[in-house]
């Protein structure tokens, strides 16, 4: 684990050597990674555990009683207690170990909404949010008859609170709400928004995908009823994630997938379901990546939610500043509350050409519509070009950054 | 390194990419807008960016392509591409028209080289055959204008 910048008047982390990918050469230039908002890279410290696990303990979980069953599974269970820990649920029965972010929210979508869900319900959302916390809603919607409301955004990205309030009427079932915008860098004021759902007895499902990278995360100070994150935008490897679901909920919601390890009893004809949270995992889990997952948390926690926000917003700054100093730059989304990322326009030049020739920089961006679509039709753009940060960022990564944008600019003039 | 086999990339490339003839037509595109007397429409979809593209066809009995125009966003590379194809289809019969989406497609896409036909200023789209991410964006006009030939109504994405 890295320690404290010896300057430590500086906020900036340097942790950059935990991260072997980095260390690369693109096109001919030292790479500069400014996509972790998309996927952020995996220290050694998560490399190291997940190819531990395969080389020395794997096995299924929960069927074995021989010696590396018994590993995997404690490995396994291990990863789940540290996040409980990481999010201060209640209890290891909260916490479902699932894909990513997308299937936590399709599981709540047909196994919380779906059976409670008809003609004259609702379901609200928010303009600013993920396709994965949109199209699940519709479906649900379209299945049971039930109205999907999405409520506004104004003209800085940010939710505009006052409609909202208005929209939880006693006919909405569920709130489903970023924490952070993924196309905008928008925090939402989650806690508050929670608060005032919970007047009119709104459930309430908080995307976390973007918020558990970035600051230190608590449900139960938040108060929300199901929170959803995935691996691999927190260092951790793909296909794994998480759904925290309050305990009360979850016994109440039927199982969502059928098949092993959610089971106690299989007869012919019906099956006993498992306890919490097994009801929810049928099928052998990505073991690997779960024990990756579990080695992220550590990584995160070692260096401390406090010091990766401070990092993150000292950079933040600094490039909003750097590239707004270029002639012909249009900062896309300028909520008050922001963190790790700027989406832009540039003169005319369309994003992917930014992207090509960035990438051709060694610098690598996000273009397109960063599978928000309604926030872009928001704001009457195609796409634009995201530049996201992560604890390995540094003012040297946004130079660059600077400077490949200048040669676009030169390219196209 | 271990993406050894992925070719690096020089500055010549990237401006072989963004010659001046695409970048002229990307700004001051030709036949950019709708078409009144269009008898065919097609929409063409990159799902990779969300870019969309509408290739309008007056086409007449004899099967001739009397006129062409198209609209939408997209990319230098996309819309330079569709700019190209207008100025070449016009004039040409249907069948002529397919023979040049097969010539170009397969020049963009590397697997033969036109089939031996000098594409004239079409050659200057060949510079996306160093840029794999690139290729949809010029081939998605001309996905586009197949459709609309054989007047299928869903949209064509790149996919
Ligand atoms: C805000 C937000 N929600 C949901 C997702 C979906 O995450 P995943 O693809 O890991 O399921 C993402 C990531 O793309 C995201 O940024």
């Amino acid at each position: 684990m890295s320690q404290p910048n010896p300057q430590s008047s500086s906020p900036l982390l340097d942790v950059r050597a935990d991260f072997p990918v980095l260390d690369q050469d693109v096109n001919g230039k030292p790479l500069v990674y400014l996509d972790s908002a998309a996927s952020a890279q995996q220290p050694r410290q998560v490399i190291d555990a997940v190819a531990d696990y395969h080389l020395k303990d794997h096995a299924n979980v929960h069927r074995g009683v021989h010696t590396l069953s018994q590993r995997a599974t404690d490995a396994f269970e291990g990863a789940r207690d540290r996040i409980v820990e990481f999010v201060n649920a209640n209890s290891r029965k909260e916490i479902i170990l699932t894909a990513g972010t997308t299937e936590s929210i399709n599981l709540v979508a047909q196994s919380f909404a779906r059976p409670r869900l008809g003609k004259g319900d609702k379901i609200l959302v928010t303009h600013l949010e993920h396709h994965s916390n949109m199209v699940p809603w519709q479906l649900v919607c379209e299945q049971t008859g039930a109205e999907l409301v999405v409520a506004p955004i104004d003209d800085h990205g940010q939710l505009m609170l006052d409609e909202l309030r208005e929209l939880m009427t006693p006919d909405v079932l569920l709130l489903a709400v970023g924490h952070v915008s993924n196309a905008l860098g928008t925090v939402n004021p989650v806690k508050d928004i929670v608060g005032w759902a919970k007047q009119q007895d709104i459930t309430v499902l908080v995307d976390g995908a973007q918020g558990v990278p970035h600051m230190d995360i608590d449900v139960q100070d938040l108060g929300c009823d199901f929170y959803a994150f995935s691996g691999h935008k927190m260092y951790g490897p793909t296909g794994t994630g998480v759904l925290y679901g309050r305990e009360e909920l979850l016994e109440e919601m039927p199982p969502w997938q059928g098949g092993g390890d959610m089971i106690l009893e299989v007869f012919v004809d019906r099956s006993v379901f498992n306890e919490l949270p097994y009801k929810f995992e049928a099928g052998t889990p990505n073991i690997a990546g779960i024990v990756g997952l579990g080695a992220a948390v550590d990584y995160l926690r070692g260096i401390g939610p406090e010091r990766v926000a401070a990092h993150e917003h000292y950079l933040l700054d600094y490039m909003t500043e750097q590239l707004t100093a270029i002639e012909g730059l249009k900062p896309i989304g300028t909520a008050e509350h922001k963190t790790s990322v700027l989406s832009f326009m540039l003169d005319d030049i369309h994003p992917h050409d930014i992207g090509t020739i960035l990438d051709h920089e060694g610098v690598a961006i996000r273009t397109g519509h960063h599978c928000a679509m309604p926030v872009m039709q928001r704001f009457g753009l195609p796409g634009t070009a995201r530049a996201s940060l992560g604890v390995y960022n540094s003012t040297d990564d946004v130079d660059r950054l600077a400077n490949a944008l200048l040669t676009a600019k030169r390219l196209f003039a | 390194m271990s993406s050894g086999h992925v070719q690096s990339l020089s500055s010549d490339e990237l401006r072989e990419l963004y010659r001046s003839l695409i970048l002229d037509h990307a700004k001051n595109p030709r036949h950019f807008g709708k078409l009144d007397t269009a008898t065919h429409t097609s929409e063409g979809i990159n799902p990779l960016c969300g870019d969309k593209l509408r290739l309008q066809l007056e086409v007449d009995a004899e099967h001739r392509i009397r006129d062409a125009a198209f609209e939408g966003t997209g990319c230098a590379i996309s819309v330079a591409s569709a700019s190209l194809l207008t100025e070449t289809i016009i004039g040409l019969h249907e069948d002529e028209a397919l023979a040049w989406f097969d010539d170009v497609t397969s020049h963009l896409t590397g697997t033969s080289d036109a089939n031996g036909r000098d594409l004239g200023k079409l050659q200057a789209l060949g510079g996306v055959r160093d840029f794999p991410a690139r290729v949809k964006c010029a081939t998605l006009a001309w996905h586009a204008l197949r459709s609309a030939i054989e007047n299928t109504d869903e949209p064509v994405s790149t996919e």
